[in-house]
């Protein structure tokens, strides 16, 4: 899509003005997932493997079924049987299917396998406890170097795809190799050549909003769903398909959404809850629990990595080169394609090499989480960076200048780049006070850049003006960042009219074309993009309007600042026509005044951070201290800057509980033991410092106001920033996450028992 | 990225495409790290790979992006090209 007049000078993008939905969410009328109910609604539970890896021999639904509470009982043969497996992703509606319910073999502890509907909560729960299955337990894997290795059971024979070269392990089941030049001779020309080892572990998303909904399906096929998305038509077009019903038949409406980071761009009990409605003919209400969230909904992948990075000893990177293997759960898809591909992005690499293994084993199915794949890569990468800079006595910074990609270098990924901000944001960096700030005694100093490709999408948006001038845009984007505050500030720039006079809504499937999903940092980049082009497709008929009503042609009126206004020489001399003028008359002039775009914009445009962190550590009980915090993005254009810092401050508070403390922890018997928020630790507001942030703004050529989304970039870098932190203010490196104070103090003695 | 629907007959004339292919995918074409084939669209780019490589289907068949010069174009199959165009397949992208 070629945008060749860009715009640069604004009047309502890039202010503050209040949250449109900020009302409803202080006073409680903001409706979640949970919080819509049905005349005659039951109930939902779900039954969930109690074992990591177990063959379902029988199921035995009698005794729940004689409840008087009880009028449905679902398993897997209440599914669609012609969605069939296939290898690697090819194979996804399967294995989406898969996961909603388990057909032969439980997959992991949590894993689905059966449901009932009830009159209550109660009822419904404590009808769970009389369905019987019989299980054949067979071995489990659960960690991702144990899982490819030899001896390691099989989760699914035939699961792995084209490209997996012959001989590895069936848990491996895709293979991503890229990168230039050669490596071993790039390492031959440094001075200092660095190779770590480095593991993470699984993070939950940590979304506030359990995942919840409300179905009706009748035997006629047609249904109505409720539910807490990022995106209610993909939810439209599984659900269909999982219910073996037309897609069409089914409109699914978004809710108010309690946090998504990427963990509900998929489905897990919605396809349930239409299969209990349909057998039980009534509306079915179906709402997780935390510990159903930690067991069966998506975490990110946990990781083991090895990097190595030549150095010159003035800082120039040789040559780099790492390998990623990503444990996904009992599925394919862990992103360790762009787990390599976002690795070295950030640099100027004559020779690079990075591999991806995508690695199943018995966990629940990954799923997405801000930008996945690529923290766990900077954090690696930035932290082996950071030991090469602190050994050859280099600043960080300036390291990072010497080598940081700019428009014109070939990627790691291998094409050029197109305008990007890195190097502002490092600039950004060095010049920042807290760069310079000297640190108390027993603190130390981190920061790390880190890279996000973003995302387009297919995008619809439509438009409407009331006859009293003011405008109401239906998007089809659930508002996870505050979308619907940016749209009506991009709107009102184009209309003229005030922010304040624009409403904004998600649409429902019925109601708009399909929308891709809010992920890939992609709404205010492409919602964004097709509501600036229906607005202005709005703005060219109220111009003809205007151009009838003064009797001059239509390319003689020009739109500015809310009015049609007579431009050119044959134009005459008419007074400003305001939009509200044009409106009041609408019905009597052709009609009502709408604009539409739809359209899958490509130039969504990647985005780079650099991120300072300071920390202490106490030497006592290992416990790490975040004192200071600053992130430095390149949001291309922020729409609204307030949500815009608020992104970066979410990316920086999230990653300072995957750096610190969040961790799935699997006990012998391959089961979860910390599936709630007492257990599974994520920052709260005393574990935080006040977040500082620096805006870039380096327009993005491929949107009309220059946006690049901010949504997942700003959580690549701090898993590394926080570890160089750490490292520097402990004096000693850790090569895990979460450095977590047992971890900390565990590194401390061992320093101490190898200095004595 | 389905591109059974892509006309792979190119008229006589067609430009001749330099495609890059990252690394994990050159044994499935020969070996080689840069292709030529003919199209005038990434959806005919695609099929025309396919062609002359069969081998690549299974990951073209999977999904792929592709850059333009530096642009990602994540799944659009009527983006033009044209001969002077830097093209790199990539490793279809995601988002969360």
């Amino acid at each position: 899509m070629a945008l060749d007049q860009r715009k640069t000078d604004f009047t309502q993008v890039g202010t503050r003005p209040n949250r449109p939905d900020g009302l409803d969410k202080v006073t409680g009328k903001a409706r979640f997932g949970a919080d819509v109910t049905a005349p005659g609604m039951l109930f939902g539970a779900i039954l969930r493997s109690p074992h990591a890896h177990a063959r379902i021999k029988h199921i035995d639904t009698s005794k729940a079924e004689a409840l008087n509470d009880v009028k449905a009982i679902v398993t897997r043969a209440d599914f669609s049987d012609a969605i069939q497996p296939a290898p690697g992703l090819e194979g996804e509606q399967w294995n989406v299917l898969e996961n909603v319910m388990a057909g032969d073999t439980a997959l992991y502890d949590g894993h689905a396998i059966a449901a009932v509907a009830a009159t209550s909560a109660l009822a419904a729960r404590d009808a769970l406890k009389l369905i019987e299955v019989e299980y054949e337990v067979l071995p489990h894997v659960t960690d991702v170097d144990k899982a490819m290795a030899k001896d390691a059971p099989v989760i699914r024979e035939g699961a792995a795809d084209y490209s997996v070269p012959d001989g590895m392990h069936p848990n491996v089941v895709r293979y991503h190799e890229s990168g230039h030049g050669d490596v071993e001779a790039g390492f031959a020309k440094a001075d200092l050549v660095v190779e770590e080892h480095f593991v993470t572990e699984a993070t939950h998303q940590g979304y506030i909003e359990p995942h919840a909904c409300l179905a009706q399906l009748g035997q006629d096929g047609k249904g109505e769903l409720w539910c807490c998305t990022q995106g209610h038509w993909y939810v439209q077009k599984n659900c269909a398909a999982l219910l073996g019903i037309e897609t069409s038949q089914l409109r699914v409406t978004a809710s108010e959404i309690g946090g998504g980071f990427g963990g509900k761009t998929t489905v897990f009990i919605e396809p349930v809850a239409l299969a209990l409605s349909r057998k039980s003919n009534r509306p079915v209400k179906l709402v997780m629990s935390r510990p159903e969230v930690f067991r069966a909904t998506g975490p990110t992948a946990s990781t083991s990595m090895d990097i190595k990075i030549g150095m010159t000893a003035d800082g120039i990177i040789t040559a780099a080169q790492g390998t990623f293997r990503l444990q996904g759960g009992a599925f394919p898809g862990a992103p360790a394609d762009m787990t390599a591909m976002c690795a070295f992005a950030p640099y100027d690499l004559q020779h690079v090499q990075q591999v991806g293994y995508d690695i199943m084993s018995n966990r629940p199915k990954q799923a997405a989480y801000r930008a996945p794949g690529s923290p766990m890569a900077a954090y690696a990468v930035e932290s082996v960076i950071d030991a090469l800079c602190r050994k050859l006595d280099l600043d960080p910074v300036d390291v990072r200048l010497k080598n940081a990609a700019r428009e014109g270098t070939k990627a790691s990924y291998g094409p050029k780049f197109e305008r990007i901000g890195l190097v502002e944001t490092l600039e950004a960096a060095k010049a920042h006070p807290h760069y310079g700030a000297p640190l108390k005694p027993g603190q130390g100093r981190g920061i790390s850049c880190g890279f996000w490709f973003n995302h387009g999408g297919e995008t619809s948006v439509s438009l409407s003006l009331s006859e009293d001038g003011t405008c109401q845009i239906s998007v089809g984007t659930p508002d996870i960042g505050g979308s619907r505050a940016s749209m009506a500030l991009m709107a009102a720039e184009v209309l003229g009219i005030p922010y304040e006079s624009i409403r904004v809504t998600i649409a429902d499937t019925a109601t708009l074309g399909y929308n891709d999903v809010s992920h890939g940092s992609r709404v205010t980049y492409a919602s964004g993009l097709a509501t600036i082009k229906a607005a202005e497709d709005a703005v060219a008929k109220l111009s003809k309007r205007a151009a009838a009503k003064w009797g001059i042609p239509e390319d003689a009126v020009k739109w500015e600042d809310g009015h049609a206004v007579p431009s050119g020489p044959n134009a005459g001399n008419f007074d400003p026509l305001p939009l509200a003028e044009i409106t009041h008359d609408m019905g009597q002039t052709g009609g009502p005044i709408s604009g539409h775009f739809e359209a899958t914009p490509e130039g969504a445009g990647v985005s780079f951070a650099t991120h300072i962190v300071d920390a202490e550590v106490d030497p006592e009980t290992g416990k790490t201290a975040v004192t200071r915090y600053t992130v430095i993005q390149d949001a291309g254009k922020a729409i609204h800057p307030t949500y815009v810092e608020g992104q970066f401050q979410g990316g920086a508070a999230q990653g300072i509980g995957w750096a610190l403390n969040e961790e799935y922890i699997y006990g012998e018997d391959g089961r979860l033991q910390n599936a709630v928020f007492l257990d599974y630790r994520i920052p709260v507001a005393s574990d935080l410092p006040m977040i500082d942030t620096v805006i870039v703004e380096v327009p993005n050529p491929g949107h009309p106001f220059g946006v690049r989304g901010v949504g997942e970039t700003s959580i690549c870098p701090p898993l590394a920033a926080i570890a160089n932190a750490v490292s520097a203010a402990a004096g000693v490196r850790l090569h895990a996450l979460p450095m977590s104070p047992p971890r900390i103090l565990a590194a401390l003695e061992q320093q101490r028992a190898s200095n004595s | 990225m389905a591109s059974e629907h892509i006309k792979t007959s190119q008229s006589a004339g067609t430009p001749r495409l330099t495609v890059h292919l990252w690394s994990g995918l050159r044994r499935f074409a020969e070996g080689q790290e840069l292709v030529e084939v003919e199209a005038t669209t990434i959806g005919a780019m695609i099929a025309a790979l396919k062609s002359a490589y069969p081998a690549l289907a299974p990951a073209l068949d999977a999904g792929v992006s592709v850059a333009v010069d530096g642009r990602i174009i994540a799944a659009s199959l009527d983006e033009p090209l044209a001969p002077e165009n830097e093209i790199y397949l990539m490793q279809r992208l995601r988002g969360g």
